[in-house]
Order: structure tokens, then sequence, then C-alpha cells
């Protein structure tokens, strides 16, 4: 009989049929199947552009002429720059580069259009926050090239004789924090953050999952413990995994690339606690809401998808689109990768990261009410 | 704290899941120092209504006291003062014995808890098994580390959900042994089972079907107050007349025990004339007290019913 032989058909349509039985069953995991390949295209689709463009500008102007004005509407009508406002001191726009508020500061010297009239070449000067190669190296090509047009219009008639010769002007670029471009100065330092997510979120989401599936909740929850006590109990030996991790890091950039850590290391260890203890946030929630340890997987991952690809790690954060700059703003992710870079490479202090400090904050603070409020102190 | 001399006493205690009531305006007092038995089938409630005791569910209607404290509202103070083994193990079985047993005089904040658990260990016999992770203990051995630990803050009331099921019948006797030499000291037990050697065990139980409670006392009490009359038929083959004993008026039930068949039912005289024909002759016949099995089921057969 058919039935007895190697491969019988029949067991073997019973196993498929079981399969897809126990597939629709879960629910959480049949949702992740779906929910993953969307995410990813909307994210792949839509999201990533790594020509990006609008970038904010600063310009520092000690003087306003036709010709200062041609050159800041030629940068805004080529696309790569939006220039955000005027200021008058060096140190305001220094500061703003510093922040990361500003990707460039362009700098008209005095006396820029008369030395352009007397065919000096006079110099511009544009200064690039140039942590992540990829995000200014297309912005600053066009830049060289649009200044010269820009001018051709305005040196027309009895100025057409500047337009031979030497080029009218000289453009100086001065890419700060990483002038020579070198791609794994941004990406290990933001390995530091990804590395954090990816592996706290998972561990934390299954770690109380387990209590669940296995059955030792029932016997926790018949004891005095209280649910605070129960959730940091289970948070801090895994911040003290999250430091491990962080150091292996910061050792590894050091000594094996070479990353210049000119900030103050001390700093960054005491901001990476926030960051830490909000991961372990979401990995705590996830694992009251999913109802076996495969789902708590799930959920890790699909928090991590958008963590990776919206947070400026892989992709210039200011070539995504409004809304899904928006999406990474919320990330915890996204703060701490500018924290981080701004710490090893911009030497920020306290000051500067706080713009970027809150927000983790407040993620941590709203992670945590809704794992408590979740977290069921009664099986019901 | 409101002192009474039952260590439970609750009223019409009712929780329902989705709509469904799964215990029923449940009223029970249980006497200190006395070894509750709770019995009824599978989805009957025990488990719920053990659960709204130890405070892990809240009841959604009721009321009473647990050791003296409030079952709505000082669900903390029961818990300090309970010791409850649930139905499934829920140990770590990737720790050790003495390090659960560590762990859970931990929460207790149990002082001089290494001396603590070294008598516990000794007293349970479990010293061999000590640095053995629990996972890898045999049935019986991985229940009477459950029971340590929950004995570990000498709690005065014992809540146990089916803590023999699946045990082996002399791991079930040291068992039952512990729960009388801690009846003797004055711990309370409050014990779910599907044995009925376990349920005569008990001081007391209460037979549950269905979330409601359909009777409670003494083993003898519940036999009695039943009304159920049983004949005891015995003789080579016997078991081959059960079909046609069925099907006689007044017969509830015919079960077989080996070469005897127990015939009960709730009209004495009916049932004796029905079987008046089968008295004599070729099986051996006796009028006997029927078992908690045969009132049991038959509470539940009216259940049904109704």
């Amino acid at each position: 009989m058919a039935g007895n032989g190697f491969f019988s058909l029949r067991r073997f349509r019973a196993m498929v049929g079981k399969e897809f039985v126990q597939m629709r069953r879960d629910r959480i995991t049949f949702a992740m199947m779906i929910g993953i390949p969307i995410l990813q295209m909307i994210i792949f689709g839509f999201a990533i552009n790594s020509d990006p463009k609008q970038l904010p500008t600063v310009v520092l102007a000690a003087e306003h002429s036709v010709f200062s004005r041609s050159i800041i509407a030629a940068m805004q009508n080529s696309g790569y720059f939006r220039v955000i406002k005027t200021v008058t001191g060096e140190a305001e726009a220094g500061m703003l580069v510093e922040r990361g508020e500003v990707q460039f500061v362009l700098s008209i010297p005095e006396q820029f259009s008369r030395r352009l009239l007397r065919g000096e070449s006079p110099a511009l000067l544009l200064t690039a926050d140039a942590t992540d190669p990829a995000a200014t190296s297309n912005a600053v090509s066009a830049f060289r090239l649009l200044t010269e047009s820009a001018l051709a219009r305005d040196l027309e008639g009895p100025l057409h004789h500047l337009r031979r010769g030497k080029a009218p002007l000289e453009v100086i670029m001065h890419p700060r924090f990483n002038p020579e471009a070198i791609t794994q100065y941004n990406i290990v330092p933001g390995l530091m953050g990804v590395v954090l997510t990816m592996t706290l979120v998972i561990i934390t989401a299954l770690a109380m999952t387990r209590e669940r599936e296995r059955g030792t909740m029932e016997n926790l929850l018949s004891t005095p413990v209280k649910p605070m006590e129960v959730m940091i109990g289970k948070i801090i030996p895994y911040i003290i995994v999250g430091y491990v991790q962080v150091s292996v890091i910061l050792l590894a950039g050091r000594f094996l690339f070479k990353v210049p850590m000119i900030g103050n290391i001390f700093l960054l260890l005491a901001v990476s606690l926030v960051f830490i203890a909000a991961n372990l946030g979401v990995g705590l929630t996830f694992s009251t809401i999913a109802r076996n340890q495969l789902q708590a997987v799930q959920m890790a991952f699909f928090f991590f998808l958008p963590s990776i690809l919206l947070s400026g790690f892989m992709f210039p954060f200011r070539g995504m689109p409004v809304w899904a700059q928006c999406v990474g703003e919320i990330l915890p992710l996204t703060h701490y990768l500018r924290i981080v870079r701004g710490i090893l490479l911009k030497g920020n202090g306290f000051v500067h990261i706080l713009p970027n400090l809150w927000p983790i904050a407040l993620f941590l603070l709203v992670a945590l009410t809704i794992g408590l409020k979740r977290y069921r102190r009664t099986l019901d | 704290m409101t002192e009474t001399p039952l260590v439970i006493d609750v009223q019409n205690l009712t929780k329902s899941f989705a709509g469904k009531t799964v215990v029923n305006k449940l009223s029970l007092q249980v006497a200190p120092g006395e070894i509750y038995g709770f019995l009824g089938p599978n989805g009957s409630g025990k488990t719920t209504f053990i659960r709204m005791l130890c405070g892990l569910l809240r009841p959604d209607a009721g009321s009473g006291f647990c050791l003296g404290f409030d079952v709505l509202t000082e669900s903390e103070k029961i818990k300090a003062n309970i010791g409850y083994m649930a139905q499934r193990f829920s140990l770590y079985e990737d720790l050790s014995v003495r390090e659960n047993l560590i762990f859970m005089g931990q929460i207790y904040g149990i002082r001089n808890l290494g001396a603590e658990v070294n008598t516990m260990l000794e007293r349970m016999k479990l010293t061999p098994f000590a640095g053995q992770l629990a996972g890898t203990l045999s049935g019986g051995w991985k229940q009477r580390l459950a029971l340590s630990a929950c004995l570990l803050h000498r709690p005065r009331l014992l809540l146990l959900d089916e803590p023999t099921a699946g045990v082996d019948p002399k791991a079930r006797r040291d068992f039952w042994d512990d729960i009388y030499t801690l009846a003797a000291s004055g711990v309370t037990s409050l014990i779910s089972t599907h044995y009925m050697d376990e349920a005569e065990r008990c001081h007391r139980l209460a037979y549950l079907a269905y979330g409601n409670l359909l009777t409670s006392g003494t083993a003898e009490e519940v036999v009695s107050s039943s009304g159920l009359t049983t004949w005891a038929l015995s003789g080579r083959n016997v078991h081959e007349l059960a079909p046609r004993l069925r099907s006689l008026a007044g017969v509830e039930q015919v079960v077989p025990f080996g070469n005897t068949l127990h015939i009960s039912g709730h009209d004495a005289e009916q049932l004796e004339r029905s079987l008046r024909p089968f008295l004599h002759g070729e099986f051996t016949s006796q009028r006997t007290a029927a078992n908690l099995e045969e009132v049991f089921i038959s509470l539940m057969q009216q259940q049904k019913v109704a």
C-alpha cells in the first residue's frame, strides 16, 4: 500500500495541514510574517535615500551683495541645501554644527564682492559636519559646480572679462570631525547603539516570557514580590551585560579601528545608561504582550528593523522623507547615535547632547509605564 | 486584623471569564489545622477558587477572609502567610534544588536562610539532591521540592492545587504523612485532588462541579447525605450482566470492581425490586455503603440533568 511506503502522501499532508492550523492559531506570528515584509518594503522603497537633499545650512555672512545672494539662491535651487538662517557670529555657527542642527556653514568673507570685482579670486568657505561622509559628499560636489554657474549670470557685460582666465572665486572645503571621510569613524560608534538595541531588547523580551511559558510566573505572583521588584530585578543584570558590550566596542573602536575619541568617555558611559534602560524597557513591554518566546523574538525584530534603518545608522538621516524622520525621531537609537558620534567625534559636552538625551529618557518613561501596566499582577 | 477562628471564611465568591461563570457563589469555611479536600471534575473551578484565595485572581463578587485578611483588599498580607503550590511545577528548572529554596526564602525575607534551607532539605530528605538542577528531578522529588519551597516561610495555610498528580504511590504516601504532621502543628491545608483515597484522608471535603459547590462535610457525611443505595454483586463473569443491569428501572450506576459490580440508585425499594432476580443464585450479593466515587459521579449526573 502506498500509505506504508517510504514517503506517504497522507502522512505528509497531515503534517502540512497541522502546521497551517498552528500557524493560523498564532496570530502574532502570522501578523509578523505579513508585517515585516511590508515594513521592509516601505522603509527600503520610500524612506531610504542615499542621495540626501535639503541639508540644513547656515550662512555666516560678513557682507550682503548681489553675488552672495546669487550663490545662496543657487544653493537652494540645487535642492541639496536648505538655508535655515543667516548668522553673523562665528561662535553661533560653530555651535550649530557641533549640536548637529545644521550640516553646513557657508562663510562669506568681508569684501567678497569687492575682491571678486577686482579679479582677486576671493575664497568661499564651506564647513561641513562630515561625521557621516555619505551624507555630505554629493552636496559638496554640487556646491563646486553651482558657485561658478551662479556667478556666470552676474558676470555679464562689462564684467565678462572676469570669467576668463583663472576662476573668479575659490571654494575652500572644511570637512569637520572626520576630515578624511573614513566610514569606520561613523559606523563603529554607531554600532554601539545597534548592538545594544539588538541584544538587550531580545534578551529582556525573552526573560519575562520564559517565566510565563515555564509556569514560574504563577509561583512568583503568589509570593509577596512586587511588580517593580520583578521588573527592576530583571533589568539590572542586563544593564551590566550592556556595559560589557559598550566596553568591548569602545576598546575595539579605539585599538582595532583607531576611531578618534576626543570627547569624555565617562559622559558617554553615563548617558548610555539611559539608552540601555530604554531598550530594556521595550523588551519588558514586549515580554508582557508576547505569549511565547517566539513571539517575543519577532516583536524584538519588528522594533529592531526600523531602529537600524531609520536611525541614521545605515543611511543618512537627512536623506529620508519627513514622515520617516518623524518615526526616526521617536526611536531611542536615533538620538543615541547622535550622542555617541557627538561625544566621540565632535567632543560634545553635556549641554550639546541634552537635546538628544531627553527624547531617550521620555521613551524610557513611556516604555516602562506601559510595561508595568501590562505586567499582570493577577493572572486574569 | 480581625481575629476569626476560621482560617478560610468566604461567602459567595464568584468569578467568570468571558461571560462564562467558572466559580458560582462559592462559600467555604475551614477551621485551623484542618485538612480540607477539594474535589470535582476538570474545569469545575477548583484552581480558579484557589487562585482567588491567594490573591492571584480578583473575585467578581463575594467577600470573605483568609487568615483573617480580607480577600478583596489584603491580598499582599495573605500572600505573605500562605504557601501556594501550583498544579504545574513552577520553580526554576535551571536552578539547583538549593538555589531554588534560597531564592524563595529571600523573596519571603527569611532570616538565617542558610540554616533554614539546610533544615528543610534534611527534613524533606532532599539533602542528597541539593546540588542537582530541579529540572532533572523525577516527578515525586519535584513535588517534594515544591512543597519545601512553600513551607520555608512557615505559612499557616497551604493551598495545594493537585499536588499529587502524576506522583507514584510511595511518594504520595510520604506527602500525606507530611501534611498530617503539619496539620498536627496547626497548619491548615486546602488540597485539590482527583484521587478518592486522598479524599478519604481529608478531615472534610467539598465537591465542586461546573462552578457550584454540590456537597461538603466529612467523607461519611457526604456518603450518608447522598441517599444512595448500593448493592455489590460478585461472581465469575458478573460483568457480562452490566449492560442488562444498566437498563433496569432504578439503576443509576453500574461500576465494575474486578469480579464485583457495584449497582447504585437513589430509590432503594425500586432498586431492590429490579435486582431481585439477580440477588440469589450463582452470584453472591450484599448491600454495602456507597463509596465516594459513586456519590460524586451521581452528583455530577444530577447536576447535568438539572
